[in-house]
């Protein structure tokens, strides 16, 4: 029984990952009915721009600043997010909006998208090399321990976080009035400008979120994985692309359950049986999920999503 | 058409590539230069080039009263099977080299050597551990110690220095150097321990980042230590979810850890850890001290162990080259030539200790168990000689 708390917990933490990259390729599907693969690659530059940040204020680069540990965790998530909201909206300025201009079809868009994750993990790799980079220890780690069941205060932030930021989107997108002109968006690209509502807007602002808290489940992770390598991002967001399909992409309640439901099923599957049957199990167990329901747990087989 | 204009470069290549070759030695380098452990071709790389630039700085390899440049090829393999290969291939048969140093790691190693055996090219690995690298191949040969040799080293010390009864390992599964000495090790303990005394027998993927579930499943089994026949880049990962899942004993690791980057990735998680390797840095004398402190001023940092093995593997290959008095023009006669040297090769004088070779063209030689310093230094604990 507590190895089996014990593995919720792991499955809570790993699950929390999935769903924070799977929130960010549902609401840009859920927008522009685009599948941004370079989305597991936005979170690997993420990791990478919280390497940069941390390191920076913690003083192990250049030595300019010194601050203390919580100091600089406290300036490194504002900033880490900031900066990958940035490079996920240009990724969108100078690949998928000339694209939409020319009114490109939407498999070109996704193989842009894909060739734009190849392009963010090689260009890493060129211009840093492939030396791997620790996150350098921001808080100190405590563990607690009941019975036989360990948790430390990071996982617990890990998935406290996860939690926030599914209410706060859920918030946003059906209960504001940008989240209003998001869903507009979804519904007819067309009609929208006549209405007034500046497309380009909503669409930069679908990106600043997707990628600002693919930023944030960068430096989240590289905190509970504290080794960064280029190809870090690629099946982690391949298999949050999964989840979200499974949850029924488009919808954020969807995303959100189907990154927990991937990642309980890999570790109970890991924890009981031998580890080579857990994708094997995984993926088997969502093929048949899918083949119920085809548009996913929570889909609707329109374009009415989000 | 297209066909023929390539297959007239190629050919040109090849031509050029021989009228070159006269006066030069060409030898192959099938390293990780990128990948999952780029530290290790890294340090192959710089241990080459330091070797090349020292006998070209003094004319030459001086074969039969001539002296020959050497030419160095390094080929990246990736770190995956498919990939070295495909770059042994390149080395083989594009650079026509005499001889080929690497793969460093088995999972590399064992699928490359095949390819060297069939295409008639001696190679040697200066890391790989696994015995399948060399088994039923005359073309292949290697510098370090095997695993079945490792395995009791690992055991014996862990029965020693902890008292440990019960064992726990966690492998890599893709891995043939993990997988391998994984079980060799766990034949081993049970041998030691009774049956039932390896506790738990996890294994992972090569591209997985979370181990929860698995060490969740260690870690309930109460092991009195955990063996980690894994490389260094993973060991950082497991090592601290180990201690997010409440784990407090130690840990024991094989030569893949003894990376430069163990330390810089680990950090103090893995101070205060033992595993067994292929030389001591920290304390070394004679010739090992002066390829350390002449690698230290090039490059700023203490070599790892296979900085030091392709040190002797390559200097092994230019011995046996050296030795057959003249350079065939040929490289099918000349490769053959240095493979039936190599052979003769009875005994050699390395900076990572004497070896002899025994039938299968392995080493036999001395292992060494060291701690993780304070410093991240590692130093010497114990030094285990084959009986």
């Amino acid at each position: 029984m507590e190895i089996f708390i014990q593995n919720l917990f792991n499955a809570l933490q790993w699950g929390s990952f999935y769903a924070l990259i799977a929130l960010g390729y549902t609401l840009v599907y859920g927008v522009l009915l685009l599948i941004n693969f370079a989305h597991g690659d936005i979170f690997m530059v993420g990791a990478y721009i919280a390497f940069f940040v941390s390191s920076l204020l913690l003083g192990d680069l250049m030595g300019v600043f010194n601050l203390p540990g919580w100091a600089a965790l406290a300036l490194t998530v504002p900033l880490t997010m900031l900066l990958t909201a940035g490079v996920g909206v240009t990724l969108e300025r100078i690949a998928y909006r000339p694209l939409r201009r020319k009114g490109a079809h939407r498999l070109y868009v996704v193989i842009t998208a894909l060739m734009c994750g190849l392009i963010l993990e090689n260009g890493n790799l060129a211009l840093l090399g492939a030396s791997r980079r620790k996150l350098p220890d921001m808080v100190d780690k405590v563990v607690y321990t009941f019975g036989s069941v360990s948790v430390t205060n990071l996982k617990v932030w890990v998935i406290i976080t996860a939690f926030l930021v599914f209410f706060l989107l859920q918030f946003i997108v059906t209960r504001t009035r940008i989240g209003m002109a998001m869903r507009a968006v979804a519904w007819d690209k067309f009609a929208l400008p006549l209405m007034g509502i500046p497309l380009d807007s909503i669409i930069v602002f679908t990106f600043v979120l997707g990628s600002g808290f693919a930023g944030l489940a960068g430096l989240l992770f590289a905190m509970s994985y504290p080794i960064l390598d280029p190809y870090m991002g690629a099946m982690v967001g391949w298999k949050a692309f999964i989840a979200a399909v499974v949850g029924g992409i488009g919808d954020i309640r969807g995303a959100f359950i189907g990154g927990f439901l991937l990642a309980f099923i890999e570790i109970m599957v890991a924890a009981f049986l031998p580890s080579t049957f857990r994708d094997l199990f995984a993926f088997t167990i969502l093929l048949m999920i899918l083949w119920q329901r085809p548009t996913g747990l929570f889909g609707v087989a329109k374009t009415t999503k989000i | 058409m297209k066909k023929t204009v390539l297959l007239v470069l190629a050919l040109l290549l090849v031509l050029s590539g021989q009228a070159f070759a006269a006066d030069t030695i060409k030898l192959g380098f099938v390293i990780p230069l990128t990948g999952d452990i780029p530290k290790v071709g890294e340090a192959s790389k710089f241990a080459a080039e330091m070797l090349r630039e020292e006998i070209n700085g003094k004319g030459g390899l001086d074969v039969g009263g001539k002296k020959y440049k050497l030419e160095f090829v390094f080929e990246d393999n990736e770190a995956k099977p498919e990939s070295a290969v495909n770059a042994m291939l390149k080395v083989i048969e594009r650079d026509q080299v005499l001889a080929v140093v690497g793969p460093q790691s088995s999972k590399q190693a064992v699928p490359a050597g095949g390819v060297a055996n069939d295409n008639e090219t001696p190679m040697i690995s200066p890391w790989s551990t696994n015995p399948d690298t060399t088994k039923g191949r005359p073309w292949v040969f290697r510098a370090a110690f095997l695993d079945p040799f490792q395995a009791p080293v690992v055991a014996n010390f862990a029965t020693k220095q902890f008292k440990a009864k019960k064992a726990a390992v966690l492998f890599d599964i893709s891995n043939d150097y993990s997988k391998g000495l994984a079980e060799f090790f766990k034949a081993e303990w049970e041998k030691m321990h009774g049956a039932g005394s390896v506790v738990g027998m996890e294994s992972h993927g090569s591209k997985d980042q979370d181990f929860s579930a698995q060490l969740t499943k260690v870690v309930a089994a109460k092991p009195d230590f955990i063996f980690l026949p894994e490389n260094y880049n993973i060991v950082a990962l497991i090592v601290k979810q180990a201690r997010d899942l409440g784990y407090k004993g130690p840990f024991m690791g094989s030569d893949a850890w003894g990376s430069a980057e163990l330390m810089d990735l680990c950090g103090k998680e893995c101070v205060g850890q033992y595993f067994s390797t292929h030389y001591a840095a920290a304390g070394a004398t004679g010739a090992t001290k002066e390829f350390i402190d002449k690698y230290n001023n090039k490059y700023g940092y203490i070599p790892d162990d296979v900085a030091a093995l392709t040190w002797d593997a390559t200097r092994l290959v230019l011995q046996a080259i050296q030795s057959v008095g003249k350079v065939d023009s040929d490289t099918r006669k000349m490769r053959k030539a240095v493979r039936d040297a190599m052979v003769n090769i009875k005994s050699f004088d390395g900076i990572t200790g004497k070896m002899s070779f025994d039938e299968n063209r392995d080493p036999i030689k001395c292992a060494v168990v060291v701690k993780i310093s304070e410093k991240g230094e590692f130093t010497f604990a114990e030094s285990v000689c084959p009986k």
